[in-house]
């Protein structure tokens, strides 16, 4: 089964288009990598299939179901990490978790599991404001994947972690986190060597145009760096 | 759908809890306002509608305080996102809301009326004060449906502090004239009767229709 299938995807902002004419098609288990300067639309295409944002034109399946008809039965089985880490400022850590464990309903050993993987039991009790921003993107991290989600969208995921962070949050977002369930990904990235290292499938954007899109083995990192040109 | 407003409703008071920015600034306002009324009507004490009239108006304004920062935490912060990410009934998070309003409006009243009577209010408030709180409480409802809806329109546009109140005050006008009207025999010299009927059946059945007229829109409204 397809874990993603995008046909002529349109999105737009106003008199902007933000996407224009998207394709592709990405089966269960498999990572797509989604490179492209800012403005790209890269995280509008992460969105639309977040079921976040409608698609103005095209067609859109996500792990079987069409959106926006369908979007409320894949609701729950897909996990967002974008920019924002969509956790309040004001709660902790642990509060932060166990109140997206309860939407999700998921049981509260799974919080202090993941507090555990990333490492920051210690500083669970604080209020998130007080913690540095590679910190908040771990408990993000630990936020998209709490409910085990089949599919997994990144943005730009190891953005603020120094190199042990990655470390602790790679196997959390990795394809393979559980071997008997393959994670479908999709991935925004402006590393090319990282981000080939993960690919199955590239995309290129620019200009919210697909700029390419080929298999992992057939693109090198100077075709991604001619994207940013 | 009980478990998902217990969630969000614990999450909501935590917040407010921890930035105190909605329910102190409501009721400062409104104690401020007394003190404002108190002077500029160059009265030591009021009664009957001139007393139901300030009272009504302060607690509509000092809910507009309330009403536009209720979901400002959950656009800033990606709440919103996240919930909608959520396998949840879209309904819980009115829910949530407008239980969150109303417990501010409560917390509000046990400040502002206490401080009205002191401050201005001319008879006793002990005996109207029963026939006081159901007719405050039938208010406070319509407030909660009105102002969850309004403020979950308004928050997602760029002029959200502006939109908010525009869109909300000729809506709580109803409730302000009716709760008014309501009160004022409760606040007479002498206490002149119970509040009148057909103005809490007004009440009431603005309550309900707004009630409904939120449970109907509120999915769109959180919809791309």
């Amino acid at each position: 089964m397809a874990g993603v299938q995008v046909e002529g995807l349109s999105r737009h902002y106003g008199e902007r288009e933000a996407l224009d004419g998207v394709s592709l098609s990405l089966s269960e288990g498999q990572t797509l990598v989604v490179f492209g300067p800012n403005g790209a639309g890269k995280t509008t295409l992460l969105r639309v299939l977040a079921t976040l944002l409608r698609p103005h034109a095209g067609e859109v399946r996500v792990l079987g179901s069409s959106l926006p008809g369908d979007a409320w039965e894949v609701r729950g089985r897909i996990g967002l990490l974008g920019h924002e880490p969509l956790l309040y400022r004001e709660l902790t850590a642990r509060e932060n978790l166990r109140f997206h464990a309860r939407l999700h309903d998921v049981a509260a050993g799974r919080v202090e599991e993941l507090l555990a993987r990333v490492r920051l039991e210690h500083r669970a009790d604080e209020p998130l404001r007080s913690l540095s921003r590679g910190m908040v993107q771990r408990v993000a991290v630990a936020r998209a994947v709490l409910h085990d989600p089949e599919l997994l969208l990144l943005d730009e995921p190891w953005a603020n972690l120094d190199p042990a962070a990655v470390e602790l949050v790679d196997p959390l977002i990795g394809a393979e986190s559980d071997p008997a369930r393959p994670r479908t990904r999709v991935i925004c990235s402006h590393d090319p060597s990282g981000g080939l290292a993960e690919a199955d499938v590239v995309l290129g954007l620019r200009d919210g145009r697909q700029a390419l899109l080929r298999g992992a083995g057939d693109v090198s990192p100077e075709q991604i760096a001619e994207l940013y040109r | 759908m009980r478990r998902t407003v217990g969630a969000l409703l614990r999450k909501e008071l935590l917040v407010e809890l921890r930035t105190l920015e909605s329910v102190p600034a409501m009721s400062l306002f409104a104690v401020t306002t007394f003190v404002v009324f108190h002077f500029a009507l160059q009265r030591s004490s009021v009664d009957g509608d001139l007393a139901a009239g300030i009272l009504w108006v302060t607690l509509l304004f000092a809910a507009i305080l309330g009403i536009n920062r209720l979901f400002v935490a959950d656009a800033d912060q990606g709440g919103f996102d996240a919930f909608l990410l959520a396998p949840v009934e879209r309904t819980a998070l009115l829910v949530a809301k407008a239980l969150a309003l109303l417990a501010y409006l409560v917390v509000l009243e046990l400040v502002a009326v206490p401080a009205f009577a002191l401050l201005l209010l001319g008879p006793p408030l002990g005996q109207a004060m029963p026939d006081l709180l159901g007719v405050l409480a039938l208010g406070d409802l319509g407030v909660a449906a009105i102002g969850t809806l309004v403020a979950a329109l308004a928050v997602r546009t760029r002029a959200r502090d502006l939109l908010g109140p525009l869109l909300a005050l000729p809506l709580l006008v109803p409730i302000v004239i009716g709760g008014a009207r309501a009160t004022s025999p409760l606040l007479a010299l002498g206490h002149a009767g119970d509040p009148p009927g057909r103005w809490l059946l007004t009440l009431g059945l603005y309550d309900l229709v707004f009630g409904l007229i939120a449970y109907a829109l509120f999915d769109f409204l959180l919809e791309d």
